[in-house]
């Protein structure tokens, strides 16, 4: 299913994402390289950045919720993430005694 | 390496075993050269992409594996019947039920799910094949291949024998040299991946190819426990091929994630596993509770209660599945915090199971029960289960389980849901669904014998474990002294274990009797059934439906049969039907996998890298592969048809 089939005139969305998505992009790169903040607080103000970027892509260009299984899609998204953290801060919590 | 170390020598009991399978191969090529069917064998069976047989095949191994299994169970409660026996050393009590444990779950339990799942879950959802056939054909060969190279271990270089959760660092090269543990890593990687594909595949099957008018809460509850499983497969699988492709560069390649020295961590590798292992158990169990569901309301005549309810609690305990893992190792030292935590989530998993339980008791209410084999199953599995839930919230609190852990009463437990759930599962879906798979019915009287035997002897054999652990006896020990108290129960466990070999050997001859003399069941409908499965012939037609169900209601089938409507097959309505080709490259790619492996195994890398190089061929094939399938016309539906109908 292409772009096309939706009935605007104008890609608003594309663009809007777009310019966006560029925004965090040089923001992240300004944050890292410039802005003089300590290294952990980098990394958590990129990492935001990113997850930002990351859904905005998942909902302005793949159209996650539009298909006509958009709902289980955005479940199945939603549940990935869920699993995901539970593997990783549930590891590093559980371990952190001998780490 | 010398040859003397290739083969397993020095053991009578092993010689026995190299005898019986040289014996067993030339059998096998004797009867097929004889009665000439090879050529039978490789396009009926080897090359099939038709999930009816792509499920029994899965069955037939599983049954095998059964077999396999459970001559090491009666090997361990043979050395373990009375105190300072000698009929096994303590090296081979390790590889025994190191090997016990891993088929029996992975070899046994899965492939008979993924058996029945495959024979049922589209015929239940109106569909004619899986979403991917190829892929499906591709899954059962990499099972196969895997589960191949895992058995051939304790004949060839030697078994694993860290038991089945592999604990680093007794699972490293410091600890374990040998090849057998890589067999462990190498094997189940193998059929891993297999077990992956199976996931995606009927998850994409079953949310894809439902009937129309079929809407998930219309779906047959096996059909949604199969769902629910398939996303826990695809999230916790991962997992586990990580933490082996970790294992195996530590044990091949020396690398030291799990090991003491080098900031290695070895109980890494224990958290990893039960990230995986904890929605494993959740993966075997669900679809059994779905079969009993089935079972349950087709033999009770009434529509299952609280449809609503089951559907929330099986997604109640998927999520819940992914949460509680630590709970198989609170003694590890993880402090109180964590530790409570998932005590707490551990124990939340019994509100589900147990809501469950009452929808199966309420469906029970008041109907109008028939005790067929299959129903006997699903009745003994309800108080049976219920003992090994609530010794499962015992294990759950963190600080009770410090005195249980690791003890016999922790055996209890997981055989108590392991088989009263899931092989009581087994044996009753495989009842109910005989005749759909072979035409024929298992003889009731004998399968009610199996029952009696099994149901009894399996309650004499590890109810006395529950005791045992409590006294002090742990796990994996290979003997005991006479002082500590422990022989009339172990005795007595000894003689449980029996009376399941017999009762499994009656299953067997059963097969056998009924393939010669078992009612056939001309109708399709034996047990005046209320899903789909039983609207088709049995064994279905290769398309399994002429003409695509109109589903209107849950219990599609009983409501067609109540209303009358949408059971005859009219003619002129039918259109050619399109059916995937049979391939013989799932069979070549995964004996690839198989000599891959192999040469891992042994560290044997041109073999290894020579076989992969005709993996990464066989996928490239596919990818050139413009076979879209074929079309069967509409002559030949109607000849199949009319010939099924005058059987009826
Ligand atoms: C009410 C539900 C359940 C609860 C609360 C529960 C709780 C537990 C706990 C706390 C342990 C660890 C005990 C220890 O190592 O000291 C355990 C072990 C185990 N459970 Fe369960 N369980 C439940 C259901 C199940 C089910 C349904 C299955 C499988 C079908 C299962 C299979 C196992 C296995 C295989 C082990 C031991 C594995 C090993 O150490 O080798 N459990 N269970
Ligand atoms: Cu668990």
């Amino acid at each position: 299913m292409g772009a096309n089939n939706h009935h605007e005139s104008f890609p608003w969305k594309h663009v809007v994402g777009f310019v966006l998505s560029l925004v965090l992009t040089f923001a992240a790169l300004w944050v890292a390289l410039s802005s003089g903040l300590t290294a952990k607080a980098i990394i958590g103000v990129i990492v935001i950045f990113a997850i930002i970027q990351a859904s905005l892509q998942l909902f302005m260009f793949m159209h996650m919720t539009e298909s006509d299984s958009g709902k289980i899609q955005t479940i199945n998204m939603a549940y990935a993430f869920f699993i995901a953290i539970v593997v990783v801060a549930g590891s590093v919590w559980t371990m952190s005694f001998v780490l | 390496m010398k040859w003397s170390e290739f083969f397993v020598t020095g053991e009578p009991l092993i010689y026995a075993a190299d005898v019986a399978i040289v014996l067993t191969i030339i059998g096998i090529v004797f009867v097929l050269t004889y009665f000439k069917k090879w050529k039978w064998l490789w396009d009926e069976w080897l090359t099939t992409v038709d999930h009816k047989k792509i499920g029994i095949m899965y069955i037939i191994c599983a049954v095998l594996m059964l077999f396999r299994g459970g001559v090491d169970a009666l090997l361990m409660r043979a050395q373990l019947t009375a105190p300072n026996m000698k009929f096994l050393d303590a090296q081979h009590y390790n590889e025994i039920f190191t090997t016990h444990g891993t088929i029996m779950i992975l070899f046994m339990a899965m492939p008979f799910i993924i058996g029945l799942m495959n024979v049922v879950v589209p015929l239940q959802i109106g569909a004619r094949d899986v979403a991917y056939p190829y892929l499906n054909a591709l899954s059962f060969w990499l099972f196969f291949f895997g589960a191949m190279l895992f058995n051939i271990s304790f004949v060839i270089g030697g078994s694993p024998d860290a038991g089945w959760t592999a604990y680093f660092p007794l699972a490293s090269n410091e600890f374990s040299p040998g090849v057998g543990n890589n067999y462990y890593a190498v094997a189940l990687q193998i059929s891993g991946i297999g077990t992956l594909m199976t996931g995606i595949n009927f998850l994409v099957t079953i949310l894809k190819m439902r009937a129309p008018g079929m809407t998930l809460m219309r779906m047959p509850m096996f059909t949604w426990t199969v769902l629910i499983t398939c996303v826990i497969i695809i999230f916790a699988f991962p997992v586990l091929t990580v933490a082996l492709a970790l294992m195996t560069f530590d044990r091949l390649f020396d690398t030291q994630f799990f090991t003491m020295a080098n900031g290695g961590m070895s109980m890494l590798w224990a958290n990893l596993f039960w990230i995986w292992g904890h929605p494993e158990v959740y993966i075997v169990i669900l679809p059994s509770f779905g079969i009993f569901s089935e079972i349950v309301s087709t033999f009770a005549r009434k529509r299952l209660f609280g449809y609503k309810a089951m559907v929330g609690s099986i997604v109640g305990i998927a999520f819940l599945s992914f949460i509680v893992w630590v709970h198989h190792f609170f003694t590890m030292g993880a402090g109180p915090a964590v530790n409570s935590f998932f005590s707490i989530t551990t124990m939340a998993i019994a509100i589900p199971t147990g809501v469950k339980v009452f929808n199966w008791l309420f469906t029970l209410r008041k109907g109008k029960i028939r005790f067929t084999t299959a129903m006997l199953w699903a009745l003994a599995f309800i108080p049976n289960f219920v003992i090994g839930g609530v010794t499962g919230v015992m294990l759950a609190m963190a600080a009770a389980d410090y005195q249980y852990h690791n003890s016999y009463f922790l055996i209890a437990h997981f055989h108590y849901v392991l088989i009263a759930g899931t092989v009581f599962a087994c044996f009753a879906g495989l009842h109910y669904w005989y005749p759909k798979m072979f035409g024929h019915l298992l003889n009731e009287r004998l399968g009610k014998w199996t029952f009696w035997l099994f149901m009894i002897g399996f309650n004499v054999c590890f109810f006395p474990m529950y005791f045992l652990g409590l006294m002090g006896m742990t796990r994996r020990m290979y003997t005991y002294s006479a002082g500590l108290g422990w022989t009339p129960l172990n005795v007595v466990a000894t003689i449980g274990a029996a009376l399941m070999g017999i009762g499994f050997i009656v299953l067997c001859y059963n097969i056998y009797y009924s393939a010669r003399y078992g009612e056939r069941d001309m109708t399709g409908d034996p047990w005046d059934g209320r899903t789909l499965e039983w609207a088709t012939a049995s064994p279905p037609a290769h398309y399994n439906f002429p003409i695509t169900p109109e589903v209107t209601d849950l219990d599609a089938y009983w409501v067609m049969k109540k209303n009358g409507n949408g059971l005859e097959v009219k003619e002129e309505q039918l259109k050619p039907i399109h059916m995937p080709s049979n391939s013989g490259r799932p069979f070549l790619i995964s004996i690839a996998f198989f000599f891959a492996g192999f040469g891992l195994v042994f560290k044997w890398f041109t073999l290894a890298i020579i076989a992969a190089i005709f993996i990464i061929l066989g996928l490239i094939l596919r990818s050139f592969d413009d076979d879209d399938g074929y079309y069967i016309s509409v002559d030949e539906i109607k000849r199949t048809e009319r010939l099924a109908r005058k059987g009826a």
